[in-house]
């Protein structure tokens, strides 16, 4: 038996097949993927993702310290609430993990990813020195993701009224403090939605409102297929430690300006740099398989410019056909998988698939 | 707990078979393997009129999740596939012992079914896995 979050009875009384998911007894689904999937899209869902670790770092130099240990400038978040996706790089420019930080009113929160917990911690702790910041994992706390097309009007049912108008005035990338919840418009399907983080000993309660209010519970089956069609990454899949995030599709999240800010992994990105521009490092694409069969984790590619791997594939519920992610060479024009033993024909795409229940690519 | 009718053969790689009324028998996956799998999206089917050997694999199921090969139960010659399923591969998890069958066949030796588990004996078989 694994950790359990404070809504494991929840999940069962919901029907929840449960699997291991990093050391933690979550729900892969309650009866159909494809139906949670379709659910969110459409609709509304509610996602407990309460073993993610939260990490809140406090004191007066949290901001300096910040602003080296991360990849991403949290800077830019210049006002409480606001938040920010960034990788946490090593010295060689490889990514650690990837995390979303928010402004509190107490400094920051990050929230990383459980399976790389311990690791994140010791790294955080171990570059505090010079700095004068306090570093607190925060293992009560409960995470509900509610999205879907309908999800803010569904959250504002079951709140207060004054605290459903500020929930309904977040823009995305926003978040707000009201008494013991910190809601913020971020998320991991390409719908919109909220995230709400909150004491654990509240969960149930919220749980059983959303419910009532005709929100679905939905399994991290189709988290990964949500957040697949919307071309984000996943860690220890799409990017680890052995990948630069300019290889992972996340140059957007590096802030090189200004350039007098020093983070760690900097100079080895300027190394990397170089190597893509001579050619020498891959990208990750989006694959696309019209035809039938699905793409997975782990299938052999081959492109014009060499040899590539599938870094996370599925059926795509929205499309109803298969697409991935996939680290090729850069500037392929061309690419094949290896479908048991079969070499198959697959298009190269911006690594963006749905957004908004509708099909972004070309 | 999955659903396991006694008037059917089992294999360990989770097979259905059932004699037919005209002698032919239809193979399907058991309810069991089914939500194992999760969510079917394509089903490959063999050709028909095709000469299979018992463990033979002779189609492939694939969910949101894993693809799986279908072993042929026992020897003999595929007669017809159902090709309702390639348009509506998700009839194998609604419906796994009736309309989702994959295929039927013309036994070789039908005393080779009694080298499959009964129903008591795959319901073991589950639990052990």
């Amino acid at each position: 038996m694994g950790q359990q979050t404070s809504l494991y009875q929840k999940h069962l009384d919901a029907g929840a097949k449960i699997v291991d998911f990093a050391g933690w007894d979550m729900p892969i689904n309650y009866g159909s993927l494809i139906e949670e999937h379709n659910q969110v899209r459409t609709a509304a869902g509610v996602f407990d993702v309460s073993h993610m670790t939260v990490v809140d770092v406090g004191g007066t130099d949290a901001e300096k310290y910040l602003r080296y240990l991360l990849a991403n400038d949290v800077a830019k978040l210049d006002e409480v609430g606001r938040a920010l996706y960034s990788a946490m790089l090593n010295h060689d420019g490889y990514v650690l993990d990837d995390l979303i930080v928010y402004r509190m009113s107490f400094g920051y929160r990050l929230v990383v990813n459980c399976a790389t917990r311990a690791k994140d911690l010791r790294w955080m702790i171990q570059n505090t020195d010079g700095y004068a910041v306090s570093i607190q994992e925060r293992p009560r706390l409960a995470i509900l993701a509610v999205h879907g097309p309908e999800s803010i009007n569904k959250v504002c049912e079951v709140v207060e009224e004054d605290q459903a108008n500020q929930i309904r005035g977040l823009k995305n990338f926003r978040g707000v403090e009201l008494e013991r919840f910190f809601i913020a418009r971020t998320g991991y399907t390409g719908e919109k939605g909220v995230e709400c983080i909150f004491p654990d000993s509240d969960a149930s309660e919220l749980w059983d409102k959303l419910l009532e209010a005709g929100v679905k519970p939905i399994g991290i089956g189709a988290r990964d297929t949500l957040r697949l069609e919307a071309g984000m990454n996943l860690y220890g899949h799409d990017m680890d430690e052995t990948t630069s995030p300019l290889a992972a599709n996340m140059e957007f999240t590096i802030a090189y300006e200004p350039e007098d800010r020093e983070f760690i992994g900097k100079p080895a990105l300027i190394a990397h740099k170089q190597l893509r521009d001579a050619g020498k490092l891959p990208e990750l694409v989006g694959l696309v398989l019209e035809s039938r069969g699905v793409l997975r984790e782990g299938q052999k590619l081959v492109t014009d410019k060499g040899e590539g791997i599938i870094t996370s594939g599925s059926f795509s519920p929205t499309l109803k056909h298969s697409i991935a992610l996939a680290r090729i060479p850069i500037n392929s024009q061309s690419c094949e998988v290896d479908l048991r033993g079969t070499l198959t024909r697959v298009r190269i795409v911006n690594p963006n698939f749905v957004r908004f229940g509708k099909k972004v690519f070309e | 707990m999955s659903d396991i009718p006694d008037d059917l053969r089992y294999a360990s790689t989770h097979e259905w078979i059932r004699i037919n009324d005209d002698g032919t028998a239809s193979v399907g996956i058991s309810d069991h393997a089914q939500d194992a799998l999760g969510d079917i999206v394509f089903v490959e089917l063999p050709e028909p009129g095709s000469s299979v050997n018992a463990k033979d694999e002779v189609a492939v199921v694939e969910s949101v999740k894993a693809a799986s090969d279908i072993y042929s139960p026992v020897s003999g010659e595929i007669t017809a596939v159902n090709e309702a399923l390639v348009d509506a591969p998700e009839t194998v998890n609604s419906s796994p012992y009736e309309n989702g069958w994959f295929f039927k066949m013309k036994i070789g030796d039908e005393t080779k079914l009694h080298e499959l588990m009964d129903a008591h004996a795959y319901s073991k078989h589950c639990d052990d896995e």
